[in-house]
């Protein structure tokens, strides 16, 4: 039944050819390009580590763990710690993780699980990453001239009312914590909410036409099957909105009220690693700059121990993985 | 890959072109103190306009890293509103011409609804700053403002997050005038407040000024023209001799007519004399290699500091800063000479 054209081949005939010369080198320039590029990405983070490490190490030599335990950071007696920073870049983070984690899951399900007709499920979606595209000083001008004066009544409200729930404890004076960590959730849901799109959409159609076969209602396919099917990738996209908002630096410079304190009080103000380094290298002394050397590790490792917890959660929960 | 090779073709083109654009013979570049960076960025562009074959920018960086990227001369000049230390000049191989250039104030603006003319003595200032004056209806405050109606609210002091030239010259008013701020605090490009849950930092003049703006009770130091700019009232302070001054070019004229420059051109008005004199002013000045290598450079920053003293010091007042005293213009002008 061939077509009339085909001719009969030999064992062995083929219409390849042996790569060309010019085939071979520009398969051998891009390997060596690709591995070179991988190696230097590798080689810059160390370099970037080594570089600050070193930068640190006089401050560290100095002080010692008292860095890390301290609450004070005074200049004129030499005396520096970064506890509060620490916690507060750990607080605003959850929080805000607690916030935009909620909200981007559930515009994800929202986009991916058939409430709209297509075309406004992709306007939708644009709209939630142009979110990703406004600047940070933008936002911060926003909390303080928007946000703010608009969660002072609930504030002042809950201080008043249930004030004795330490989260709860202190009065609103304008920039705080829960400014900064609501602005925060702002600006990690589209990634949150972007990523777990994906995550859904990555179901195959097969699953939910069995689920929906099986004469399940939407809620239950969604909350039973859906939801624990793109977990893997969800727990992904929270953790790369943790990692993003541990680093965020201008709008919480601007908003947390940079007070070296520890508080369980949302309402009180914080201050948070980034927005630490970031206003005080510029005028910073020797001594000051090693510490704040010692603080970008402190930072660096945090973001490292949770990207590798999250990547960790992400093998184990993923179907058929390390589990 | 036609359109690739296309785009680059014409980067490559780009990259041929532009580097043969050059817009001016000589360029000077400047940076450091924020605190006057307002008025310098109108001074230079203007100063830019009017005379052709040259270009001067200024990045606003902070008075720190002024004299940092100075040292490692990565800049033309520097400025700087805490000025140099001895330690700093010296290692400068050059040799450091420091100028004054302007004068401004720090004001005390505060967010109190219905209240626009405050009055504050020395010794509360310092007591909020100090943590022990905690409310709005104490009673030293109280009796400074009578038939002002004071809420019993709590102050809210607003500190600058970052270090800078503003915080050195505010803290140094403040140990001038409060030995216990002295022994406590002390001062510097950043200080630890002795205030914990009613103190919020903000980075930069603007941002205290907004933090003040919208947290009612509020107390902060701000440039000047920065309070001015965001429409904030501020306080009347009470001076050396006793008398409350409100901030204003005449009463910061009157206390940098009060101070002496000395011959390196530095001096710190921590508590000026005299009746009419605003107690907190502060120089802010240009820093300057005493030797040059390029001789056309020289001649342009010569030009440079003339315009700066005599046409630009006509400009500063609208900007919000102190024109500085004829006396001390010509002094600096004499000073200058020593940059070859």
């Amino acid at each position: 039944m061939g077509s009339p054209k085909e001719t009969p081949r030999k064992w062995g005939d083929s219409f390849a050819t042996p790569p060309s010369f010019g085939d071979v080198v520009f398969d051998r320039v891009f390997r060596g390009v690709a591995y070179a590029f991988t190696v230097l990405t590798i080689l810059v983070l160390a370099y970037i580590v080594f570089e600050i490490g070193g930068k640190a190490l006089p401050a560290v030599k100095e002080y010692g763990m008292q860095l890390l335990s301290s609450s004070d950071w005074n200049v004129n007696r030499k005396v520096y710690g970064i506890l509060p920073e620490i916690w507060g870049t750990l607080y605003s983070s959850l929080f805000a993780l607690a916030v935009g984690g909620v909200f981007g899951v559930a515009i994800a399900i929202f986009l991916t699980q058939d409430f709209l007709p297509h075309k406004v499920e992709i306007v939708l979606k644009n709209i939630i990453e142009m979110l990703a595209a406004i600047p940070s000083v933008v936002y911060g001008l926003w909390g303080i001239f928007v946000l703010i004066p608009i969660i002072r009544p609930l504030a002042d409200f809950l201080h008043e009312y249930l004030g004795w729930i330490p989260f709860f404890g202190t009065k609103l004076n304008g920039p705080g914590l829960f400014p900064a960590s609501l602005v925060l959730s702002i600006m990690i849901l589209p990634t949150v909410a972007a990523v777990s799109q994906d995550a859904f959409r990555a179901i195959p159609l097969k699953t939910k036409e069995a689920v929906y076969g099986m004469g399940t209602t939407r809620w239950e396919a969604i909350l039973r099957v859906m939801l624990p099917t793109a977990s893997g990738g969800i727990f992904g996209a929270l953790v790369l909105g943790f990692g993003r908002a541990l680093g965020e630096t201008m709008a919480l410079a601007m908003l947390v009220g940079n007070s070296n304190q520890i508080s369980l009080s949302l309402f009180s103000p914080a201050n948070t690693l980034a927005a630490l380094l970031a206003l005080n290298f510029p005028e910073a002394g020797p001594m000051e700059v090693q510490v704040l050397m010692f603080a970008a590790i402190v930072l660096l490792v945090i973001t490292l121990v949770v990207n590798v917890i999250g990547q960790l959660i992400i093998n184990f929960t993923r179907p058929g993985g390390a589990r | 890959m036609k359109y690739l090779s296309k785009l680059m073709a014409m980067l490559m083109l780009m990259a041929l072109v532009f580097p043969a654009v050059s817009f001016a013979d000589v360029s000077l570049v400047g940076s450091g103190a924020s605190f006057p960076a307002p008025l310098y960025t109108t001074w230079f562009k203007t100063f830019s306009r009017e005379n052709s074959g040259v270009q001067v920018s200024y990045q606003s960086k902070g008075s720190g890293a002024g004299i940092r990227d100075f040292q490692n001369h990565v800049v033309d000049f520097g400025a700087s509103d805490a000025a140099m230390t001895p330690e700093e000049i010296s290692k400068v191989a050059e040799g450091v011409q420091l100028l004054p250039m302007t004068a401004g104030e720090i004001v005390l603006t505060y967010n109190l609804e219905g209240v626009s003319d405050l009055k504050l003595p020395r010794d509360v200032y310092a007591g909020i700053f100090l943590g022990q004056i905690t409310k709005w209806d104490d009673p030293a405050i109280v009796k400074a403002n009578p038939g002002v109606k004071l809420p019993s609210e709590n102050i809210v002091v607003v500190a600058r997050a970052d270090s800078s030239g503003t915080n050195f010259n505010f803290t140094q008013h403040l140990c001038a005038i409060s030995k216990t701020f002295k022994d406590k605090v002390g001062f510097g490009k950043t200080v630890e407040w002795p205030l914990s849950q009613n103190l919020i930092k903000a980075p930069k003049n603007d941002g205290v000024a907004a933090a003040i703006k919208q947290t009612p009770g509020a107390i902060g130091y701000v440039e000047f023209g920065y309070a001015q700019m965001a429409k904030l009232p501020m306080a009347s302070l009470q001076n050396k001799a006793g008398k409350f001054v409100a901030p204003g070019l005449k009463s910061g004229q009157a206390a940098l007519a009060n101070a002496v420059l000395p011959e390196n051109m530095i001096v710190f008005i921590t508590d000026p004399d005299g009746d009419g004199s605003y107690p907190m002013v502060t120089y802010t000045w240009m820093l300057f290699y005493k030797t040059y290598q390029d001789k056309e450079k020289v001649e342009w920053i010569h030009k440079l500091i003339d315009y700066c003293l005599y046409k630009g010091q006509a400009i500063s007042d609208k900007a919000g800063y102190i024109p500085m005293p004829e006396t001390v213009v010509k002094k600096v002008a004499a000073a200058a000479k020593n940059i070859k």
